[in-house]
């Protein structure tokens, strides 16, 4: 296709303008990471005059970084591994049978998403604290409860985008299995989850992240064992300063895993997302 | 959400025959897969939208929170309450109502805007397109508190980068309060295009990418500019992607909380005071849950109104075009 002049220059300045809106905060979060904090907190310099990595120490000292760290991973893996293997089931359901009430479900779990969560997070915290009394299983304030109530944000997204995957694999192949006699659920494990290993991967990326970066839920329903990343990086701010530079250092810390395992597939998270509009 | 959408069956009418019930033995089955995931469902969302809901008719106030099914009746005080115009309670739900509102607009607008800008621009591969293309997704990746984190500490007004530059470019005095009085919209605008906007491009690309090429091959053989050409071919053909899109974008703008939570901490300025926030701060700051879950349940009618009417719109265009 030929392409006008004024076209090509559009392209350029779009994406040199695109890329400094992108790129200006990464660099700042980058390079205050290793600034000492003396000028950090001073006028602000594009090109930082000493470099440490000393932020990278001290920021694991100031707050218990540590320990929200493994935290977030547990409920973050925790909800993911969940939320994947129930939206498999769900999906497999939904993909290859024809069930009375399909279209209800589908119906019901994707309109969750519209709920305001401001909604339902007191009846959610009333209603683990009553589970708990009546149960003994520590809901609230636990990593447990974190878990339980992550999957669930990241459920319907993930049903409905590894319905799509399913759909695209052939039914014959699955067909033949139980035509061999095989279970419905071998059908699946043995012939649809290997076709679909990449979509599922794309899932779970997702699932991981919507728990990873869950701010609401986690200021209430936390306590100081089970505090994640969201509300315990905040403790680098004091009454009377911040720490910017281990601020920046601990971000760019606990953003590396996940955007790195974003990157690597969005590309399946992409078409997993449009494949309910585009046919 | 996208609950009318079509069914996500991307080329399975080519692939596969059509759906036919398995051996009536076996009908328990897609029952007992469905189950778990219904299960969880219910219990972090359904049970507990029925309990705001019920809250929303109670004198639910920190006096009855150990007890809270026994609170005393209120009727539709609650909404009365919330919806009276003309007292302060009401007054200022409104006000936040018209900021979020504002909110929503801009920024749903501006993020799908830079999303089909981008998502053009990379459509033609050219050398470099999957370095910019990754690069261009990685704020969405971030986590939002590390975002939230990065546009305070360029907005601060002492020492931040936005007043510095602005300064020595001359453009302000390099000292503008953007996280104070009404330029606090403007910061949470700015955040949350940022973080925005990869989302609708990368959908966008996705979908740009399912347009054949063909289409655009014989309308440059008609003699269809380029302008020309995205307006009749390329916005008609994504009215699907969009149609999901725009409701996904316009539903976690209206409900965010997110940002403004974590630039502003506990003292959220008025002009981004969002509906979460406020419905937040009038649940916990002030323990008025009853009322609280009011507001809830207005902000949800409002939601179901706006996309029953936004889905039964923009189907019925699809069907015309």
């Amino acid at each position: 296709m030929h392409e006008p002049t004024w076209f090509r220059v559009l392209r350029v300045v779009g994406l040199v303008l695109l890329t400094l809106f992108v790129v200006v905060p990464l660099y700042v979060m980058a390079t205050s990471a290793m600034k000492p904090l003396g000028e950090v907190t001073d006028t602000f310099e594009w090109v930082p005059g000493n470099l440490t990595l000393q932020p990278f120490l001290d920021m694991w000292s100031t707050i218990d970084l540590a320990a929200y760290f493994l935290n977030s991973a547990i409920v973050s893996v925790g909800a993911a591994v969940v939320s994947v293997l129930l939206a498999i089931l769900a999906a497999y359901a939904i993909s290859r049978y024809e069930f009375r009430g399909r279209n209800a479900f589908r119906i019901t779990v994707l309109s969750t998403q519209m709920f305001p969560g401001i909604l339902f997070l007191l009846p959610l915290y009333l209603l683990y604290a009553t589970l708990g009394q009546a149960t003994g299983i520590v809901l609230y304030g636990s990593k447990l409860g974190l878990i339980i109530t992550y999957l669930t944000f990241s459920l319907p997204f993930a049903i409905w985008m590894l319905v799509g995957y399913f759909d695209t694999i052939p039914r014959d192949l699955d067909e033949a299995a139980l035509i061999d006699g095989a279970h419905p659920l071998t059908a699946l494990w043995k012939v649809v989850l290997p076709a679909a290993r990449p979509g599922i991967a794309a899932v779970f990326i997702y699932a991981f992240m919507t728990a990873w970066g869950e701010t609401l839920f986690a200021s209430i329903m936390t306590d100081s064992d089970s505090r994640t990343l969201a509300v315990g990086l905040r403790e680098y701010s004091t009454q009377t300063s911040v720490a910017w530079n281990e601020v920046m250092a601990a971000s760019l810390t606990v953003s590396i895993p996940v955007v790195i395992g974003f990157l690597l597939l969005q590309r399946y998270l992409a078409q997993g997302l449009t494949a309910g509009a585009v046919k | 959400m996208t609950t009318t959408a079509a069914p996500p069956a991307p080329g399975a009418p080519r692939t596969a025959p059509r759906r036919r019930k398995w051996t009536p033995s076996r009908s328990k089955l897609p029952y007992l897969l469905v189950l778990p995931a219904l299960i969880f469902e219910l219990l972090v969302h359904l049970i507990p939208m029925l309990g705001g809901l019920y809250m929303s008719v109670l004198r639910l106030t920190q006096f009855f929170l150990r007890d809270w099914l026994n609170a005393p009746f209120a009727g539709l005080d609650n909404f009365a309450f919330a919806l009276d115009l003309d007292s302060a309670v009401g007054s200022a739900l409104l006000k936040s109502f018209a900021v979020t509102a504002a909110f929503t607009v801009v920024t749903v607008g501006a993020s799908w805007a830079l999303g089909v800008f981008a998502a053009v621009l990379l459509n033609k591969s050219f050398r470099g397109r999957a370095v910019l293309r990754a690069l261009f997704l990685v704020p969405y990746a971030l986590p939002i508190y590390t975002t939230a984190m990065v546009w305070k500490f360029m907005l601060d007004q002492g020492d931040g980068l936005v007043n510095t530059t602005l300064g020595a470019m001359g453009v302000t005095d390099g000292e503008t309060f953007w996280l104070l009085g009404n330029n606090a919209f403007l910061s949470i605008v700015i955040t949350q295009v940022w973080r925005l906007w990869p989302f609708a491009f990368l959908v966008l690309m996705a979908g740009l990418q399912s347009i054949p090429a063909d289409v655009y091959e014989s309308a440059t053989v008609d003699g269809a500019g380029i302008w020309q050409q995205f307006k009749s071919i390329t916005l008609p053909m994504l009215r699907p992607v969009n149609q999901v899109l725009v409701l996904v974008l316009f539903l976690w703008t209206f409900n965010d909380f997110n940002v403004p939570y974590l630039l502003f901490d506990q003292s959220v300025p008025n002009s981004a005071n969002l509906l979460s926030i406020h419905i937040y701060n009038n649940s916990f700051i002030t323990w008025n849950f009853g009322l609280g879950s009011a507001m809830s349940t207005l902000l949800l009618v409002f939601l179901l109104l706006v996309t029953a009417g936004y889905l039964a719109f923009t189907s019925r265009r699809m069907k015309d075009a």
